[in-house]
């Protein structure tokens, strides 16, 4: 195979690890929602770890993009 | 023509004044430059905003005081009392990365934390000094924060490892996080602004539309990823001073 289409294919392989990802801040974004509406007094608290596990779950997707960037132009 | 240029060559860095110090090139970049712009705005806001009417305090001095605020409160309740002393470097850090992220915005502007050496510098020389503080404050002592507590024996020859290698890719993972946000966010903004050029006047305004919503997005990514950065760095220096896990 041309190694110019085994970069493209391997770059769009990288983004399947998005699918993690948005599992993930789904995850977050639903606790979050289903525990403010049982506790609606509790819900200012916690919504600044809410963004922080938001941050940190969305740079695991980064990850992904900075392999793909990886691939397509480093190598 | 800017739009046959990529949407990565917004992060290429270029030699406005050639300096050559002994065989090595320290020029100045347009990413000093935007980084020395980013210091000088924080210093004017500061200087002008830094309290001096205690009874009605203008828009500048709210800001300065609610952003004072907001990293003594975030450096109390990571830290605690012992923080205190940190909170200079803290809060300059918080303003450097604050400042560099929202000025990114400006168009045309050059986003110093896109750069992963940038980021890389400030995690690696946080890592380096919380470690320090560690090892200065606990001496061997230290060594036990990578025994997790109430494990059992058998497990420990596993853990530890673990622990080791987790506490070390520590500065990766910051620097890492904050440069991937950067990149990505304007490469996308790019990326979205070049289908406005394709589709013309006609079907231009979808992309549009999304880019707006875009920006007001990653103005929104900027001060998140500031403040992520910052509280990380607080909970690092915290188990650096208090050691429990």
């Amino acid at each position: 195979m041309e190694v110019e289409a085994a970069k493209l294919i391997g770059a769009g392989l990288a983004t399947i690890a998005l699918a993690g990802a948005g599992i993930g801040i789904g995850n977050i974004f639903a606790s979050y929602v289903s525990a403010a509406i049982r506790n609606p007094s509790a819900a200012p608290k916690v919504f600044g770890n809410v963004l922080l596990g938001f941050a940190l779950t969305e740079a695991i997707a980064l990850f992904a993009l900075l392999i793909a960037f990886l691939i397509l132009f480093a190598f | 023509m800017a739009a046959n240029k990529g949407p990565l060559h917004q992060f290429e860095i270029s030699s406005l004044y050639d300096i050559n110090f002994e065989g090595i090139d320290i020029s100045f970049t347009n990413s000093a430059l935007s980084m020395v712009i980013s210091i000088f705005i924080t210093t004017v806001i500061f200087y002008i905003g830094s309290g001096k009417n205690p009874n009605a305090p203008g828009r500048l001095q709210v800001l300065v005081e609610m952003s004072y605020d907001f990293v003594a409160n975030m450096l109390r309740d990571n830290v605690g009392s012992g923080g205190k002393a940190f909170f200079p470097f803290i809060f300059t850090l918080f303003l450097f990365i604050l400042f560099g992220n929202i000025l990114g915005m400006v168009p045309y502007n050059f986003t110093y934390t896109s750069h992963i050496i940038v980021t890389f510098g400030l995690a690696g020389f946080i890592f380096l000094a919380v470690t320090l503080i560690g090892i200065v404050k606990h001496g061997i002592n230290f060594l036990k924060f990578f025994v997790p507590s109430g494990v059992p024996y058998t497990l420990l020859p596993i853990l530890i490892p673990i622990e080791v290698i987790s506490y070390f890719v520590r500065p990766v993972s910051l620097s890492l996080r904050l440069f991937a946000n950067m990149m990505a966010g304007h490469t996308m903004l790019k990326v979205f602004a070049s289908f406005i050029v394709l589709l013309g006047f006609l079907g231009g305004w979808a992309p549009l539309s999304l880019v707006i919503v875009l920006t007001g997005f990653e103005i929104m990514i900027a001060v998140l990823q500031a403040y992520v950065f910052t509280i990380l760095c607080c909970l690092y220096l915290n188990d650096a001073l208090h050691l429990h896990h």
